[in-house]
């Protein structure tokens, strides 16, 4: 090996490292402590014997923990379906409109993005705010003739989880809304020329034309839209707390991985080797699923 | 080039550096204050920080080598940070700690002093009192006993003047006036159903009119009955019966929103514990209230309060400063103190001795107290996960807004409990 060689070596290694040093001690190190802790069986915040995967089993076939985690991952699933549909349709249409460059298209754009850049946890406080049985969204319902359609949005159980999605829609429908206006925008105009020329109506040229080319785009927001709906925590923790109220039916893995993991002053002790494993099984999903989903959005990708 | 990038690389890197050194410079005592030992206080109560800081300053002028750091985390995250802190070897020397499976947690796990031998006057305490202090798994007195709380119905005195209502001995005379407040145009009772908890505090307030108080207790504890009994089933059909009394659309009404019906005389009751009286007093000076516990449906029986242990001062096994903190745990245990709760938080001192005479609230809380029994899923179903204070947050909320029936509830609750309680078990 020269000098040079060795030069740009040391270089590498000097960019690379911190990114090394925060992936390993933030990500992989937690991950493998959480397996760690996972196998054994705990007496408060002690490890006291190794247990192989009883943990696990117990999750998975023990009650009252099998009925928990199954209803909190049907949440999730809630979450990941609706925001799939609703948020990243609604997401895909903004920024398609966008691109068309309507009247006051750059004002709103930034309006659009303005609740991303707000903090979840203020988020979640002022929409409980409205969505209190005396909140402005009752009221506005009240204002303009619909006091019938009232009700206590957070406390309702069929109507919690939904409240929960449509706010958090309310909050992130600007970010896939940039990314494929960004991306609709990166589509070559010869293209949408040709197609044009060829006398194609908007409809047909969204669906032929624009639509497979931004597919990597796509990728990348149902990728997170997974990530984000199997991690889904604050936005419950802050609207209806750590117990996923009322009776579970916002619970989600996260919130049952926390109450589970650390206790809470209701939820009793901390039961840390079950915790981990539901961390654990949090991690494979996101990990899985992510790896499906960019399979079989890859596979819909076209090249020019 | 290549030295501009170097020295970006080191400005970056010494960039945060400088700033960790100038935070830790700030947190270092002061010179003056070099040579005094410094004690780290936990405590869950932000509200109360005003008050911690004036007994502080009163145990520092006693004690002129300690000074005591006060730090108030948010109640709910409170035990949380407190386990983080803990089981890094770190964390305070002398804090607040729970009481029953939530002081169990830390000692159990060998975080917390065993305190009766620095402190012999614990053995003064009332045994109801020790009892949230106590580990069960090896006996063991881990916490100064601070405060008792009582669950018991708050009522509006103006109100009842108003509408010439008198104090129910029984479920129906309550009812009653629960009819005559709601045709006066006043919400009867103010309580929600959005935080699971305050659905516990109402069945501590109202649960033992029907399922039997003490004789329930004693035999669910022994595993002579169980939560599927009748007389269980039966008080949540009644919990349930309360919800034509309730604000409008109760499932959405949250612990602060019924608190401010209540101390801005909207609500003419609520089912509250004893720490709520400070803050009603504080919120709104002219609210004239009084309390009295739940009648069941004879007059002849004795109407009972729930009442728990609150809260311990306990301290950190792993402290460098066990004597200052031995120190500031006997301040914390002393009648001047216990009195100092009283009249300053209007909370129920757990110190012997304490003179609660002066204070007609605290007086009547004593008083309602003689008819006290165990505040059920609190003191005895903590320990373990899921706890019965959660199963029954839960199947409550089911209940009340009616996707749950009584029997499933119970069950619900049965089965979560008898997955770990040996006593189900049999």
């Amino acid at each position: 090996m020269n000098q040079k060689q060795l030069r740009q070596g040391a270089w590498i290694t000097l960019f690379v490292t911190p990114g090394l040093i925060i992936v390993g001690v933030f990500i992989l190190l937690p991950l493998f402590m959480s397996l760690y802790n996972s196998l054994f069986a705990w007496n408060q915040l002690l490890p006291i014997k190794f247990v192989g995967f009883a943990n696990f089993k117990k999750l998975f076939t023990g009650y009252p923990y099998q009925v928990r985690f199954f209803n909190a991952l049907g949440n999730n699933g809630k979450w990941f379906l609706t925001t799939m549909l609703l948020q990243n349709s609604l997401g895909l249409l903004f920024g398609y409109l966008l691109s068309r460059g309507i009247a006051g298209n750059r004002v709103f754009r930034r309006i659009f993005f303005i609740p991303v850049l707000f903090s979840i946890v203020a988020v979640g406080f002022l929409w409980s705010l409205y969505l209190k049985p005396s909140g402005l969204v009752n009221n506005f319902l009240e204002v303009i003739n619909l006091g019938a359609f009232k009700h206590a949005w957070l406390g309702e159980e069929f109507f919690a989880t939904p409240t929960l999605i449509m706010v958090n829609i309310w909050r992130w429908v600007g970010f896939p809304s940039l990314v494929f206006l960004a991306a609709i925008d990166g589509v070559p105009e010869e293209c949408l020329e040709a197609a044009y020329l060829d006398g194609t109506g908007e409809w047909k040229l969204f669906w032929k034309v624009i639509f497979p080319l931004i597919i990597p785009a796509i990728t990348i927001i149902s990728v997170l839209t997974v990530i984000g709906s199997l991690n889904v925590f604050e936005q419950v923790y802050t609207m209806t707390g750590l117990d996923g109220a009322p009776n579970y039916s916002t619970d989600t893995i996260g919130t049952l991985f926390y109450r589970t993991a650390f206790g809470s002053v209701d939820a009793g002790s901390p039961e840390i080797g079950i915790g981990s494993a539901i961390g654990v099984i949090i991690y494979f999903l996101t990990f899985a699923v992510s790896l499906v989903s960019i399979h079989y959005t890859r596979s819909k990708e076209v090249q020019l | 080039m290549k030295r501009i990038l170097i020295l970006c690389l080191l400005m970056i890197t010494a960039f945060p550096m400088v700033f960790a050194g100038g935070s830790k410079e700030a947190a270092e005592p002061t010179a003056s204050s070099a040579a005094k030992t410094v004690l780290q206080f936990w405590t869950w109560r932000p509200e109360d920080t005003d008050f911690y800081n004036k007994q502080i300053a009163l145990f520092e002028a006693q004690n002129p080598g300690i000074q005591v750091v006060q730090t108030a985390h948010k109640n709910t995250e409170y035990n949380t940070i407190l386990t983080a802190a803990l089981s890094g070897g770190s964390g305070p020397d002398v804090f607040q700690g729970r009481a029953y499976g939530g002081l169990a947690t830390f000692a159990d796990s060998h975080y917390l002093e065993p305190l009766e031998q620095w402190l012999p006057e614990l053995k003064n305490y009332s045994a109801s009192a020790l009892l949230g202090a106590t580990s069960p798994t090896d006996g063991k007195i881990y916490g100064s006993p601070a405060v008792s709380q009582t669950v018991f119905m708050y009522y509006n005195k103006s109100v009842y003047n108003e509408l010439g209502l008198e104090i129910p001995r029984t479920w129906n005379a309550l009812i009653a006036n629960f009819e005559a407040m709601k045709k006066a145009g006043y919400l009867p009772l103010a309580n929600g159903a959005k935080d699971g908890w305050t659905l516990e505090t109402m069945l501590g307030g109202m649960g033992h009119a029907f399922y039997g108080a003490n004789d329930f207790y004693n035999a669910v504890i022994k595993g002579e009955t169980n939560f599927m009994d009748p007389r269980f089933i039966k008080m949540i059909e009644k919990m349930k019966s309360l919800t034509p009394y309730m604000p409008d659309l109760f499932m959405g009404v949250g612990y602060e929103d019924m608190r401010a019906d209540f101390f801005n005389e909207i609500a003419g009751h609520i089912i509250a514990g004893s720490y709520e009286a400070g803050f009603f007093k504080a919120q709104n000076p002219d609210l004239d209230f009084d309390m009295f516990a739940i009648p069941g449906e004879s007059a002849s029986v004795p109407a009972y309060v729930s009442v728990y242990a609150d809260m311990n001062f306990a301290m950190n096994a792993a402290t460098k400063n066990k004597e200052a903190s031995v120190k500031f745990l006997k301040f914390l245990s002393s009648r001047e103190f216990g009195n100092a709760m009283i009249s300053d938080l209007k909370m129920i001192s757990s110190v012997p001795g304490v003179d609660a005479g002066d204070d007609a609230f605290i007086a009547r809380v004593l008083e309602l107290q003689k008819n006290a029994t165990p505040f059920l899923f609190l003191v005895g179903f903590r320990y373990q996960q899921p706890t019965g204070s959660s199963l029954w947050q839960a199947a409550a909320q089911g209940v009340m807004a009616g996707t749950l029936t009584p029997a499933a509830a119970a069950k619900q609750i049965q089965d979560g409990i008898a997955s770990y309680y040996k006593p189900f078990q049999k």
